[in-house]
């Protein structure tokens, strides 16, 4: 799906405003532009696994942003590198 | 950051509130309560009754002021139970009678 | 008041007579599992790093799969998460944080510390790291050092692989072992000869 050096763009959803969820995709990364490092491997979707329902292998990505992208704060050229479920990204 | 009002409380990565409060980097040894409740996670782990992801969803299941009031493994010990009353591992008159029997 | 509001202490008794009484879990099994987690400890890392700062090419294999370089040397690995491994350079210094929740390298480290696992640390790590490396450690990044910290949201789990200091020259790999610190291979403290 994503190879490395990829442009990709966290979603800015939230599903847990809508009902019990389990997200790994943490708040401060969603809807901010990032850059794939690398594809992790897949597995297991978490966000079922802790419903106890049946989970299929979902692509992990390794993304890279520039803290400032995320904090309007001086930071520097410091980054974040977060695993990413490849659902939870798209295309800018 | 917007994305900060939405944010739910485990989700702690930058959060506003605990920016200035001080880490307590003093080696702080584990009590047998703490073991044995990690041992007890991994053994109900390993046997496939409550899973790490359930086990976390149960944390973050926790009200807010209690998830902030309990220590780490006291808000294991929460989830687990939860996990284990919710998949009818264990039922609520048998931990009631197991909690008067102490 | 909800039952699960029960006091820990009490919570915990509880549940353990009824993992006993239903045979999922007996006093021997979690007094087994006590034995083996405790015997996981940083030392266990330490033995990476120093096999890595010798030997390059144990160093390559253990930054591309470090869950068999840790079996290499001899660590249990069998039914852990993957261990991936961050290397630090003259321009990189690396920090490793779980924001939601504490994930941590226990099978090559131990139990994580009792500050990796605060809300303060989770929460100033990725925002201010270099602000909450001096302040609570006196662990200074030099601007021309870019910092990279690693959030460890899903299956991995992470360690730094630290550079090694100046000093060591003709140094055994105990002896190397022997100043890799807990903090150094997460990323809030230096190695240093001391």
């Amino acid at each position: 799906m994503f190879g490395p050096g990829d442009d990709v763009l966290v979603k800015n959803d939230w599903p847990e405003r809508r009902g019990p969820a389990h997200i790994r995709t943490p708040y401060y990364v969603r809807g901010v532009r990032g850059k794939v490092v690398r594809h992790l491997g897949d597995f297991p979707n978490p966000e079922d696994l802790a419903f106890g329902r049946p989970a299929d292998a979902r692509p992990l990505y390794h993304v890279a942003f520039d803290r400032h992208a995320i904090w309007q704060e001086p930071a520097g050229d410091d980054e974040l590198l977060v695993e990413i479920f490849g659902h939870w990204l798209e295309r800018p | 950051m917007d994305n900060e009002s939405l944010r739910a409380h485990h989700d702690l990565g930058g959060a506003s509130k605990f920016m200035c409060e001080p880490v307590d980097i003093e080696p702080h040894g584990l009590t047998d309560f703490d073991r044995e409740v990690d041992a007890i996670r991994q053994i109900l782990g390993a046997k496939q009754v409550v899973s790490v992801d359930e086990l976390r969803r149960g944390i973050e299941a926790i009200p807010e002021a209690e998830y902030h009031r309990l220590s780490y493994y006291r808000r294991w010990i929460r989830s687990l139970t939860d996990n284990l009353l919710r998949k009818g591992v264990i039922t609520e008159a048998e931990l009631k009678a197991a909690l008067e029997a102490k | 008041m909800s039952i699960l509001d029960t006091e820990s202490e009490r919570l915990l008794a509880a549940v353990r007579d009824l993992l006993a009484q239903k045979g999922i879990a007996s006093a021997t099994e979690i007094a087994d599992r006590i034995a083996v987690t405790d015997a996981a400890n940083p030392g266990q890392g330490a033995r990476m790093v120093a096999k890595a700062w010798v030997d390059p090419a144990y160093r390559a294999r253990m930054l591309q799969d470090g869950t068999k370089a840790a079996e290499e040397v001899g660590i249990p690995m069998r039914g852990m998460p993957p261990l991936g491994v961050l290397e630090d350079t003259a321009d990189q210094h690396n920090l490793v944080v779980c924001t939601l929740c504490s994930c941590y390298p226990r099978a090559v480290l131990g139990y994580p510390p009792f500050w990796y696992k605060s809300s303060a640390y989770r929460a100033r790590a990725v925002r201010d790291p270099r602000g909450l490396l001096a302040s609570e450690w006196k662990t200074v990044i030099p601007a021309t050092v870019k910092l990279r910290v690693v959030d460890s949201t899903a299956d991995y789990r992470w360690m730094v692989l630290p550079l090694r200091p100046a000093g060591t020259d003709g140094w055994t790999e105990a002896q190397l072992a022997g100043i890799v610190r807990e903090g150094d291979m997460i990323g809030v403290t230096i190695p240093a000869v001391r």
